[in-house]
């Protein structure tokens, strides 16, 4: 069964006078535990399929799938308890919420999901482990560097063990060193939990870590291309 | 309960992301608080003081006459002495003090002036609980009983009538039988008075003495009644109407002054718009605050909304943002408020205004009065407007769509 289905998917954004094709006729099936990059040049339909995927923006037509629900046509409700459950989101920037610390901000999705206190500690703090960032737990993201703070987002999206993580440029703010640190992490946690993973990206880096590649060209999906993976 | 332990810890967080605004919205809170309690104590104080002498003067908080008297107070619409039950219900603990009096229009002569003024026959005993005649004499002394045939004049009317203390003085009236009543009465008292027309307008004497002089042996034209409160009479009131009975026109202050009786109505009333206006110049800043508060987090809104967050969560989030603030900014006021009232319990002295306040009948020393009932109108409007006004931009920041606050500039 797939963890991810989409039917039909058709978006397009209205700029004034001007009418721009953000996913035509896509469709697309993810099955678990997948680790799928969506490539495409800027303006390509990545990130709109991504929100689509995610409960973010609602297709014009279509049909959006997860984990055998339709949930296209949810309320705003509806989808946010969708989201909270099934879905850990990792994006390119300003991921974390600036007020509350490293700790805070990894345990905020279980506060949300009335996980007791002394069951997200224990959690928070072994995926700080996970992720290298003992001893920043109390830092708050305006004394964290960039590829600290994407940690922190990462630890935020899996620790509620969601059956899939969506992620829009994770990388794109992040030095090579940090980016490569990033990917060996998804790559860890979809082989440890069998998460679901698709990011959109255009980084080559990136592509290089997919076991399957989805190629986007003017909202629809040019290639579909599976491949080993590192 | 874990929601509002997340939503409350959010919004004081947020709150302290920009001191700066935080404070001044807190202090404009807390000034306006400030003046509505400070400002209504002065307006309440003012009044009360006003109502207080004015009950003082003579009518004491209710009265009882003859069912005709007070369209026509006519010497023979007149009553007898309260009957057993009446007497029972007067010794009642509602009942702070009562006095029966003789009350008839008459024309004061000295040898060179006359005045019209209303003669009241008063028991001393009596009387000094009630009206404030006995306890402001200037000059000379007050009855000494009811059969003290002394009469006791204001000092305007001594200076009006060109006359002082020891000298005669002729009171003309009617008696029961439409004939002329006068004789001479020595003054033996002067009284002051908060006007110069209570000076001029009333004379005092012994209540036997006034009944002999006017032939109405054993009976009386009013009783006057003060209770413990000008305020809380109702009860006190219902119990004299039952006992005096259905032969006697029994009625509260209110409407034996019924001029002050609205104006205390009407002060109830300014009070609550008073709080309005300024709760109205506050909101534009706590509005603002709010708004731009939402603003400045549209992606982080976004964000959470994209984790889950439900919208009425982000909603609860921004009005609870708004309650801290109402609520410390209520607290400060509130705090300041009484700190600035509180050295003024002794009196504010008016007395170089002393003219124009006379006119409208107010006292010379003004006594702030800080009531729990105003201070808690004044943070309930606060804390009740102050929510419904932080509503629209809180209804604002639920209803994005989290893709379109995540990618905002």
């Amino acid at each position: 069964m797939s963890d991810i289905r989409c039917v039909n998917l058709c978006r397009t954004f209205h700029q004034g006078d001007t009418a721009v094709t953000g996913l035509d006729h896509v469709s697309i099936d993810i099955k678990k535990g997948e680790f799928v990059c969506l490539v495409a040049p800027s303006g390509g339909g990545k990130t709109t399929l991504l929100n689509a995927i995610g409960g973010l923006d609602k297709p014009d037509s279509g049909e959006v799938w997860i984990a055998g629900k339709r949930i296209d046509n949810l309320g705003k409700s509806a989808l946010a308890e969708m989201r909270l459950n099934n879905i850990g989101f990792v994006f390119q920037a300003y991921n974390l919420i600036p007020v509350l610390t490293a700790r805070e901000n990894i345990e905020f999705v279980m506060e949300v999901q009335g996980i007791p206190a002394a069951d997200r500690h224990i959690r928070s703090a072994a995926i700080l482990a996970e992720v290298g960032l003992q001893g920043l737990e109390d830092r708050r993201p305006a004394k964290m560097s960039g590829g600290q703070q994407q940690r922190v987002a990462v630890a935020r999206a899996i620790v509620a063990e969601p059956e899939i993580v969506l992620a829009d440029e994770p990388t794109a703010n992040l030095d090579s060193s940090s980016a490569e640190q990033l990917m060996d992490l998804f790559v860890a946690l979809n082989r440890k939990h069998n998460t679901t993973f698709v990011i959109a990206t255009h980084d080559q880096r990136v592509m290089e870590y997919a076991r399957r590649i989805v190629k986007m060209l003017d909202g629809r999906i040019d290639q579909d291309i599976p491949q080993v993976g590192r | 309960m874990k929601m509002i332990a997340i939503v409350s810890r959010l919004a004081w967080r947020n709150l302290w992301r920009n001191h700066r605004r935080t404070l001044i919205m807190l202090v404009t809170i807390a000034v306006g608080i400030w003046a509505m309690i400070f400002m209504t104590a002065l307006m309440r104080g003012m009044v009360n003081e006003m109502v207080r002498d004015a009950v003082r003067v003579l009518p004491g908080h209710v009265q009882i006459h003859h069912p005709a008297y007070l369209d026509d107070p006519n010497i023979v619409n007149s009553i007898a002495a309260p009957d057993s039950k009446l007497l029972e219900v007067l010794s009642g603990p509602d009942i702070v003090a009562w006095t029966s009096r003789v009350r008839v229009p008459a024309v004061v002569s000295s040898a060179r002036e006359s005045r019209s003024v209303t003669l009241l026959g008063v028991d001393p005993a009596t009387e000094a609980g009630v009206s404030f005649v006995a306890g402001d004499i200037v000059q000379g002394q007050f009855l000494e009983n009811r059969d003290d045939d002394g009469i006791i004049v204001g000092r305007k009317l001594i200076e009006t009538l060109e006359t002082g203390l020891g000298k005669r003085i002729v009171i003309m009236s009617q008696d029961p039988d439409n004939e002329i009543a006068d004789r001479g009465f020595r003054i033996t008292g002067v009284f002051d008075a908060n006007t110069e027309a209570l000076e001029e307008g009333y004379v005092f004497t012994g209540v036997k003495a006034a009944q002999d002089f006017l032939g109405i042996p054993g009976r009386f034209h009013e009783v006057a009644i003060v209770g413990t409160d000008f305020r809380q009479f109702d009860r006190m009131y219902q119990a004299v109407k039952n006992a005096a009975g259905p032969d006697f026109s029994v009625l509260p202050w209110t409407e034996l002054n019924s001029y002050l009786g609205t104006m205390l109505g009407v002060m109830d009333g300014f009070v609550l718009i008073w709080f309005v206006v300024v709760f109205l110049a506050l909101s534009f800043g706590l509005v603002n605050t709010l708004v731009m508060a939402v603003f400045e987090r549209i992606r982080e809104i976004g964000l959470m909304l994209a984790l889950g967050v439900k919208p009425i969560i982000i909603l609860s989030q921004i009005v609870v943002e708004s309650l801290w603030l109402l609520t410390i900014g209520a607290l400060a006021g509130n705090i300041l408020a009484w700190l600035t009232i509180r050295p003024l319990r002794d009196g504010v002295d008016l007395s170089s205004y002393a003219d124009g306040l006379e006119m409208f009948g107010y006292s010379t020393i003004l006594y702030p009065e800080m009531t729990m009932g105003d201070v808690v109108t004044a943070n309930v409007v606060v804390l009740t407007l102050g929510i419904i006004a932080s509503l629209s931009p809180a209804i604002r920041a639920s209803r994005y769509q989290p893709v379109e606050a995540l990618t905002k500039v």
